[in-house]
């Protein structure tokens, strides 16, 4: 059974005991991000603190793959400057395009925690824009906060 | 709902009507394996159908020996060609019922739907004045229904939205069936056209088109059936249906891609303008303006699909020879029983009517605590190749409250073992991630 291969015991952890969800205040920015082919939705909030990542805090709803994914990503960019976020978020993009190549999980082993346990994903293409669209939110999340007039924080939600 | 349900009590397993080993060996496809060395069981017939070794030969038999652009040039090519494209016509005509004139060749549902919807907005502009008697405008209603398929949803919404015309539609009820309790206010004086599917291919709903057809026409409103998801499985005759327009993929009824029919009643077709313009469908050019010729080439621009409309009619030619009242037949027994084995797993739920009466073989469930995704990927690893998502039907899986289901459809070459199939891997799929009734510890087997 291949199964196992996607479905890493780190992925299943991550969606039956999501790390930072749910949505929270203060935020200098908010997206809805949809996958369109199969209607997975997450809506991402990103507060910065200078060009720090102080939260991401998110709501949604879709396959493990997806919620797995932006749980993971919380872990990994909490505390990181932006560019450095989104650097991270481009190995995670080289790793989700490897089908399934285990010299590349092993050289961004380091770098990815536990979001290499998506390199099993990459061998099922209908399944990497599940793992992305996440990461896809933050990066749009992101720039809109670094555009945001002064970074003035949106105190209320909506 | 008082009508007696057909189904057998249990999962008792009646004769099915058609020999399925004998269809499956017309079906090159179902002999290759998937998922290191599963039987491929094809449960997505929905989506797209496999195609039987005659398909294929006609295909190749019209490239290898008469290979020509039909209704152009007088050579001999150019007349086998066109006789060849014509006589498919007349075999697809046949299968519904209609005059050969009145079958206009498309790429799919999708675009015969988009022909229609964009010929009603040019009629509001044609010069010629017997072009504008469908015309669409302000103050004129379009209406569809909550369970449409996007191809039968979104050219409606644009077509209002290039008109000024409003688009209302018809709700549905919890059971999965249509709220037709307010059809006389919805479809009124103001109606121009009402489109609806004739079978909904996420809920499996087989709906009472009489009553619309009978309520559209008592206002003067044109009704569009979408056929995709019933002509293939159930016998259809345009003069019963009793509609303006229907429409339907031969892809889905084991034909090629590419290949789409528009039927119209031909008084209808000859007063529309046309959607493509281009070669062949003209009458008289002029660099000041031309004139177009009669349907069904007004509606016929271009080198048409003529390969994959002579596939289709080899298709039509295959389900005609095994009868499409037992194609029908077959279907229901499959339905009956996939309804059977999955009641009968705690936690799974069907979205859509929960007996076979007035339903056809698209069973839509979910599955308590995993995500359809997650079911399909399981399935998949069995070899079992189902459809997950929203269907391209946002809307009803939304008035469902659901994110997606999962989908299983069913054609000629399924049989009783691939609903066993389907049923265990669902199993296997609350094994895996730990919501069956009885969890073993750990996960995975």
């Amino acid at each position: 059974m291949q199964l196992q291969s996607m479905y890493q015991d780190i992925i299943l952890d991550h969606y039956r005991n999501p790390h930072g969800r749910g949505l929270r205040d203060p935020f200098e920015a908010e997206v809805h991000h949809v996958n369109p082919t199969c209607g997975d939705e997450v809506t991402l909030r990103v507060h910065l603190e200078g060009d720090t990542i102080a939260d991401v805090s998110y709501e949604g709803m879709g396959c493990s793959i997806s919620q797995a994914s932006v749980s993971a990503m919380y872990d990994l960019v909490i505390g990181k400057d932006v560019t450095t976020a989104l650097g991270t978020g481009e190995q995670f993009m080289r790793l989700m395009q490897s089908k399934g190549d285990t010299a590349v999980a092993e050289e961004l082993e380091d770098d990815l925690e536990d979001a290499v346990a998506f390199a099993g994903v990459s061998k099922y293409p209908a399944r990497v824009k599940c793992a992305l669209m996440s990461w896809m939110a933050l990066k749009d999340a992101s720039a809109r906060a670094l555009s945001a007039p002064s970074s003035t924080p949106i105190e209320k939600a909506g | 709902m008082t009508q007696t349900v057909s189904r057998p009590a249990g999962a008792h397993q009646v004769p099915l009507p058609l020999d399925v080993e004998a269809i499956r060996a017309d079906f090159p496809i179902l002999t290759r394996t998937v998922r290191d060395g599963k039987r491929l069981v094809y449960l997505d017939s929905g989506a797209t159908s496999q195609k039987p070794r005659s398909v294929l030969d006609a295909e190749r038999w019209f490239y290898e020996n008469i290979n020509a652009a039909p209704h152009r040039g007088a050579h001999q090519l150019a007349e086998e060609a066109t006789g060849a494209y014509e006589a498919a016509r007349a075999t697809i005509a046949g299968f519904i019922g209609a005059a050969d004139n009145e079958v206009v060749f498309t790429r799919n549902s999708t675009e015969a739907i988009n022909l229609v919807a964009y010929a009603l907005s040019n009629a509001a502009t044609a010069k010629e004045p017997e072009f504008r008697r469908y015309a669409v405008g302000q103050g004129d209603e379009i209406v569809v229904t909550e369970m449409e398929h996007h191809a039968n949803l979104i050219p409606w919404q644009q077509l209002c939205e290039r008109t000024g015309a409003t688009l209302r539609w018809l709700g549905l009820t919890d059971d999965g069936r249509l709220d037709l309790a307010d059809l006389a206010t919805v479809v009124n004086e103001r109606t121009k056209l009402v489109a609806v599917t004739q079978q909904s291919n996420i809920l499996g709903t087989i709906n009472p088109l009489g009553d619309i057809v009978a309520r559209a026409h008592e206002v003067g409103a044109l009704v569009l059936v979408d056929g995709a998801q019933s002509v293939p499985h159930q016998p259809v005759d345009v003069a019963a249906l009793g509609a303006d327009f229907l429409v339907f993929s031969g892809h889905k009824m084991l034909g090629p891609t590419g290949v789409g029919v528009l039927w119209g009643r031909y008084e209808v077709l000859d007063a529309l303008p046309p959607f493509l313009t281009g070669g062949s469908m003209i009458e008289v050019v002029r660099m000041e303006g031309s004139t177009f010729a009669a349907p069904p080439q007004r509606f016929e621009a271009g080198v048409p699909m003529t390969a994959q409309v002579i596939g289709l009619g080899a298709a039509v030619e295959y389900l005609q020879a095994l009868g499409m009242d037992k194609v029908l037949a077959h279907e229901e027994a499959l339905t009956a029983y996939a309804l059977d084995q999955l009641h009968a797993i705690p936690g799974v739920t069907v979205i859509g009517p929960p007996d076979t009466v007035a339903r056809g073989g698209a069973i839509s469930f979910t599955v308590e605590g995993i995500h359809p995704h997650d079911v399909g990927q399981v399935l998949d690893d069995l070899g079992i190749a189902v459809r997950v998502g929203h269907h391209c039907a946002w809307p009803v899986v939304r008035r469902y409250g659901v994110p997606a289901t999962t989908r299983a459809t069913f054609y000629v070459h399924t049989g009783y073992d691939d609903i066993d199939a389907l049923a265990e891997g669902v199993r296997e799929a609350q094994r895996f991630f730990g919501v069956a009734p009885v969890v073993t510890e750990g996960g995975t087997n």
